[in-house]
């Protein structure tokens, strides 16, 4: 039940409730990608605009679990009005969040450990960190982010 | 409220080791049997026993544990067979992977030696992925045209219009239980509409098997899938039953060693059925493994199994209306004959993989998602859905933790 109540923090449930930034940003400027979750049926839409190297807009849509829903609506707060180069980082950085459970849970035997994330980094969104104890909602977790990662891919940024 | 089951579920349990665990400190509720059946103790001692006093290659050594293997394994075919009701087993069950590969086997067999651009498949609108997919990929070489039987506003299969679609089709393949809606097909009279219009029927019998009566002579279908360990079998064996003149015409399915007769450097003979269709080395303690549970399935009896879970779908029914009425959206037929024990779910607002987290806490197990049954879903207009489902080892408590457990999965999110 602890590790329940850890993933289910209220931050979760409060960005789950009220998603920030939902919708979508039409025009022929807005970068879009699509995100599929084939296990669970958890669809995604990130679209977002990219002025001078800064992300100046994002919104989301698309039907999910509250950890996806959170995560993408906790990472549209932590990317807007940031510069690529740092929405990147923090992609990264998240996503090592999630991984470097991942490699424990799976009884990586002497392979190094990584590097542990520095949660302050993270800011709100390391309330998501009790989701990597739950091996199959990482999935969830990383949806809007490799999202993201795929719209900024897809216009080479 | 609590009707007398067949079942003595207190002995039956005794046979299911796994269900003597606790989950996260709590009896276990297994209410996924619908994704897999938990194997009774006599099935997984088989394949030990085999294993640690048996075990040989089949058919090709003569010593005498060899010889056992092979004797054991070919009537675990004639076993499962005749529970099945097939005429000739030796001749007509195939051993596969699972229902998946024997369908991708007739798909692929049957299928491309008789179907064109010019000739049609019927599926249904409720079928698994599994009987989806092959056909499409089947689609793909050869142009056959998928039609889909759609269903009525209770969720079973509406027949006003199987007479036009089956018209100038050559197979209708359709699930004998929905994994999702747990509605039952009546088998018989679909496959005298098949045939009538002239064509073959197929039965995807996953889900059906370890509920419901299947005697393939009596129904008079063509061909039937079975998965092992949707039947309380183990995993990695599955059946492909067809009638044997049907499979004496098919050509071979994987090559390899086994299902040949002769093999030149130019060009090489298949074997017979079922062996032709058999490459490589088979599931053999599987085998053993399926057919002990088979007998298992008869010495509960399957009507008494599915006497057991209608009862357990109409008390689980009435409880989960009563806890949160309109608040649950129920997906399937009203409790009767025709509604088997799989129930899929949505509870308010909250997502299905939030249920089955918070289920998970309290140590009741179901399964979340599109039950690889994603047409159905879309004609739903359901996303996700929660799912529990029965078998002979489910009770009374397991519905009333269920409940429980929901319960607290609405004061969590509402």
């Amino acid at each position: 039940m602890a590790d329940l109540e850890e993933l289910y923090r209220e931050i979760i449930l409060d960005h789950y409730r009220s998603p920030r930034n939902r919708g979508e940003l039409t025009g022929e400027a807005a970068l879009r990608a699509e995100g599929f979750n084939p296990l669970c049926g958890d669809e995604i839409l990130v679209t977002l605009h990219v002025d001078d190297g800064t992300v100046t807009d994002i919104k989301i849509s698309g039907q999910g679990c509250s950890i996806s829903q959170s995560s993408a609506s906790l990472m549209s707060a932590a990317v807007k009005g940031k510069p690529v180069a740092e929405v990147r980082k923090t992609i990264e950085t998240f996503k090592t969040l999630m991984t470097v459970h991942e490699a424990q849970l799976e009884d990586a035997g002497d392979a190094p450990e990584p590097e542990p994330v520095d949660l302050r980094t993270l800011g709100e969104l390391a309330a998501l960190q009790g989701v990597v104890k739950f091996p199959m909602r990482i999935k969830c977790a990383t949806l809007g982010w490799n999202t993201l990662a795929q719209a900024l891919d897809d216009a080479s940024l | 409220m609590t009707d007398t089951s067949p079942l003595d579920v207190t002995a039956v349990r005794r046979d299911f080791p796994l269900l003597s665990r606790e989950s996260h400190g709590r009896r276990i509720s297994y209410l996924d049997t619908a994704a897999s059946s938990l194997p009774p103790h006599a099935v997984v001692e088989a394949m030990d026993h085999y294993y640690e006093t048996t075990h040989a290659n089949v058919h090709r050594g003569v010593y005498e544990t060899a010889e056992e293997a092979t004797r054991l394994f070919e009537s675990a075919r004639t076993t499962i067979g005749r529970f099945l009701g097939a005429p000739d087993p030796a001749r007509e069950i195939v051993f596969t992977r699972n229902t998946t590969e024997s369908i991708n086997l007739l798909a692929r067999t049957w299928g491309e030696q008789h179907l064109g651009e010019d000739d049609a498949v019927v599926l249904t609108l409720m079928e698994h992925h599994a009987n989806i997919v092959p056909w499409q990929m089947l689609a793909e070489r050869t142009g056959v045209e998928l039609r889909f039987l759609g269903l009525d506003d209770q969720l079973r299969l509406d027949l006003s219009n199987l007479d036009e679609l089956l018209d100038g089709a050559k197979l209708l393949s359709v699930t004998a239980m929905s994994n999702v809606l747990g509605t039952v097909n009546a088998i018989g009279p679909l496959a005298a509409a098949a045939h009538a219009a002239g064509a073959l029927i197929h039965v995807d019998g996953a889900q059906a098997a370890l509920h419901l009566p299947h005697d393939v002579a009596a129904l008079d279908i063509d061909f039937l899938s079975l998965s092992g360990h949707k039947m309380l079998g183990p995993t990695g064996i599955g059946v492909l039953w067809g009638r044997a003149e049907l499979l004496a015409d098919l050509p071979p399915f994987l090559g390899g060693g086994g299902m040949i007769l002769d093999v030149r450097t130019d060009r090489f003979i298949p074997a017979d059925a079922p062996q032709r269709f058999e490459a490589g080395t088979p599931p053999i303690a599987e085998a053993v493994g399926l057919a002990e549970a088979v007998r298992y399935i008869s010495g509960l009896g399957v009507e008494t199994i599915h006497a057991h879970e209608s009862m357990l779908t109409t008390y689980a029914l009435d409880r989960l209306e009563a806890a949160f009425g309109d608040g649950i959206t129920i997906y399937g037929p009203p409790a009767g004959p025709d509604r088997g024990g799989v129930i899929s779910f949505e509870l308010g607002d909250v997502h299905a993989h939030d249920i089955a987290q918070i289920l998970d806490s309290v140590g009741v197990c179901v399964r979340p998602g599109h039950h690889c049954a994603k047409p159905l879903m879309r004609h739903l207009g359901v996303q996700a859905a929660a799912r529990a489902s029965f078998g002979p080892y489910s009770g009374h408590d397991d519905v009333d933790a269920l409940v429980a457990g929901l319960q607290q999965a609405t004061t969590v999110f509402l």
